[in-house]
């Protein structure tokens, strides 16, 4: 995983035809540090030059937690003409989309405006990514759809920006993080549901993001893996929020894809918000319904990272208790726990399960033929 | 349902301290005047409102009081109920809330010696986990040094919300005192509110404090086994008190695969996450977030690989399940003498010591307060 020992094979070659896949979270990068400059006014050059990026946490450049490889990448992943990995079109196809045989690649940008303290330069910011996306990405390679990055934090501005690429098939959901400046249920957070809902978009919430709160409600662990880990315990949480604050009764039409943060967790989460929920419902007598039910009609989920037990058993009747209708497969690249699309299911899988988890949800779920 | 059998050992009983006032006969004269002079409130936790129906079952509230306050109470309806032999009593006194590591000492030290008076002395099935001031390390190991004297303690308690992470090393000479004197840690469900109660910000509602319990414990194991504290202390216990325990495999299945992919960062973590949390950590049973099928929970089960990973437990009096049916449906004889009896005195070395009066040195009391 974190250095690679033997070759990949060539995943073209290794078993002949591939059939074709959806994958649900792609992370484009920027080749170089100016790459957004045309799509930002000149006003924000100079501001970016003088002050940088203030994200709600310390460090100019650089994640606090290092990665355990340069951009937490593959380090296969380099295009050869230079430029971190995940930033060459070209290469992304040689080396992914063609030989996996990606039908639908939906771009995930996560060093956008989000989460950014300035909320001006986090709109301009998320609005030139879009752009980007477009111009760089989706116009250029049709099986590659966007998403609408938007400045999280700063409702307003985030509804208006969803509303100018309502209806543009360039784009396939509106993109959150799970970390936030509150749990993702608040009200501040509303317009951007109310906002994806009257525009037909799903919400991908991606693991990651930085809101201030310390990655364990113990305060800041010492590790990156413990970071790594962390981060299905903030998607349960911020899950839990979207349900309890009765954001799915007020959106009825919204549908969210949690990207990234697992999938394993779901049964027991909705079985204790269940169980508490029948105590405690007169604490939130907008719920119409059990807990689990807003997960099992709402909430789809990314594979990657792939859950891994032991026993295919376990992960098959986890899988029974989420739906297999509801999960949408990824592989994360050019992340270094990237997921290989020939090796994440295990034999057993019959063929309308299989074809419905590497392609047919994703197209349903995200409109696209 | 399945039936207790008699002869268990209930690894979370929750005595409540009717008021802080009640604690004053075991302060010295500088923290009673404290107490009385600042007009200081009595210290309940948001993580249980007195009147929450989390916080006790409809039928074991009292006319008047806190649940958990009455003795009778206690053993009416849950060591007499039951069939208990021994009954652990984990205070969830608020004392771990206030900021003054001075304070905290006063009020730990205070409520340890209540809780021997006022129950240890009163029935000999009752047991006690050493309440620790946190903030400071030296009070804590003195306090779990002066405590431990009596093996009717049988476990040092702490809170799954703290300051840190429970793994980071300040915390281990607590560890490695807790190790030296045959006490288990036990970790409850519970913040000292010194951080949000969830890692993405404070909630809205005390539904969501209580659900976000399950991924605290969870961040917690992560941070105890990647800092190493079993690969220093191979013999500690720790034990997860009202945890619940059904997120516990696929919470084992994503940190092995992150263990795999990136243990040179914490290369003294020799021994696969599963494999440590067998050996060294425990959960109480109570509650089961689960569905009450059979099927589904034996699955569970199975999916948990182990069938010495839980201790019983009512979780008395907080409301986790109705009538009798603390265990849940579909257990094997085998696996309910495993719960309530093997598993807990395997974990509990100190319960059968504390039995015989004679062992019991008599170093508590008004005397030892004053000090």
């Amino acid at each position: 995983m974190n250095i690679q020992i033997r070759e990949r094979p060539d995943a073209a070659s290794s078993t002949g035809i591939k059939t074709a896949i959806a994958d649900c979270d792609i992370h484009p990068a920027r080749a170089t540090k100016d790459e957004l400059y045309p799509y930002l006014a000149k006003r924000w050059h100079a501001h970016l030059e003088t002050f940088g990026i203030q994200a709600y946490q310390g460090m100019m450049e650089g994640p606090p937690y290092p990665k355990a490889q340069p951009n937490a990448s593959r380090r296969d992943a380099y295009p050869p003409e230079g430029g971190p990995q995940g930033s060459s079109l070209s290469f992304m196809q040689k080396q992914h989309l063609d030989p996996n045989n990606v039908a639908l690649g939906v771009l995930n940008p996560l060093a956008t405006g989000q989460g950014l303290r300035n909320q001006d330069l986090a709109g301009a910011v998320c609005s030139a990514i879009n752009d980007w996306q477009i111009e760089k990405w989706t116009s250029k390679d049709s099986r590659l759809k966007g998403s609408v990055v938007v400045a999280n934090e700063d409702g307003v501005s985030a509804a208006a920006e969803i509303r100018k690429r309502a209806g543009d098939k360039n784009f396939v959901q509106v993109l959150l993080l799970s970390r936030n400046v509150e749990p993702l249920g608040q009200r501040r957070y509303w317009p951007i549901y109310e906002a994806a809902q009257e525009a037909g978009l799903p919400i991908g919430v991606h693991a990651f993001g930085f809101g201030g709160n310390p990655i364990t409600a113990s305060g800041w662990p010492s590790h990156y893996i413990e970071e790594m880990v962390g981060h299905s315990q903030c998607q349960q949480t911020a899950l839990a929020s979207l349900v309890l604050e009765g954001v799915f009764e007020r959106y009825p039409k919204l549908k969210m894809v949690m990207v990234e943060a697992g999938f394993g967790w779901a049964p027991s989460l909705a079985w204790r918000l269940d169980k508490v929920f029948a105590r405690l419902h007169s604490e939130v007598p907008h719920l119409k319904r059990k807990p689990s039910e807003y997960i099992r009609d709402h909430i789809w989920w990314t594979t990657q990272p792939m859950e891994d037990p032991e026993s295919r058993d376990h992960l098959f009747q986890t899988i029974e208790w989420i739906g297999w209708d509801k999960l949408l497969f990824a592989t994360d690249y050019p992340h270094w726990d990237y997921d290989e699309p020939s090796r994440v299911l295990p034999a057993g899988v019959s063929d309308a399960n299989r074809q419905a988890f590497y392609l047919d949800n994703a197209k349903q779920l995200y409109g696209v033929s | 349902m399945t039936s207790p059998i008699s002869g268990g050992v209930d690894c979370d009983l929750h005595p409540a301290v009717p008021h802080l006032t009640s604690l004053l006969p075991y302060m010295n004269d500088y923290w009673r005047d404290q107490v009385t002079t600042r007009g200081m409130t009595d210290l309940v936790s948001q993580s249980y409102p007195t009147n929450s129906p989390i916080s006790s079952r409809p039928d074991w509230r009292p006319a008047q009081g806190k649940p958990g306050s009455s003795l009778a109470d206690v053993q009416h309806q849950a060591l007499d109920r039951f069939g208990t032999a021994y009954g652990i009593c984990n205070p969830l006194y608020g004392v771990q809330m206030v900021f003054s590591e001075d304070m905290a000492d006063a009020f730990c030290r205070a409520l340890n010696d209540w809780l021997v008076k006022e129950w240890l002395d009163k029935d000999d099935r009752l047991r006690g986990s050493i309440v620790i001031p946190v903030q400071s390390i030296e009070k804590a190991v003195a306090e779990i040094e002066r405590c431990a004297q009596d093996q009717r303690f049988v476990q040092v308690l702490m809170l799954v919300m703290g300051d840190m992470p429970l793994g980071k090393r300040h915390y281990w000479p607590i560890y490695a005192a807790a190790e030296r004197l045959g006490l288990p840690i036990g970790i409850h469900a519970g913040s000292a509110y010194h951080n949000p109660p969830t890692s993405v910000g404070w909630g809205s509602y005390h539904i969501e404090d209580y659900v976000a319990q399950a991924q605290a414990f969870q961040t917690q194991l992560t941070s105890l086994i990647v800092e190493g504290v079993f690969a220093r202390h191979p013999k500690l216990k720790m034990v997860m008190l009202e945890s619940g325990f059904t997120w516990l495999p696929p919470f084992l299945w994503r940190l092995h695969k992150f263990w795999r992919g990136v243990r040179m960062e914490t290369p003294w973590v020799d021994r696969a996450p599963l494999e440590i949390v067998r050996s060294n950590i425990r959960f109480s049973l109570q509650p089961v977030d689960a569905p009450p099928e059979p099927e589904t929970l034996n699955r569970l089960f199975d999916h948990m690989q182990s069938d010495e990973l839980l201790l019983f437990s009512t979780d008395y009096p907080h409301w986790q399940f109705d009538g009798d049916e603390v265990l849940p449906r579909g257990l094997s004889p085998e696996l309910v003498r495993k719960i309530m009896i093997d598993n807990p005195h395997a974990t509990y070395p100190r319960l059968k010591v504390g039995h015989d009066p004679e062992k019991r040195p008599p170093v508590f009391g008004q005397g030892h307060a004053q000090n």
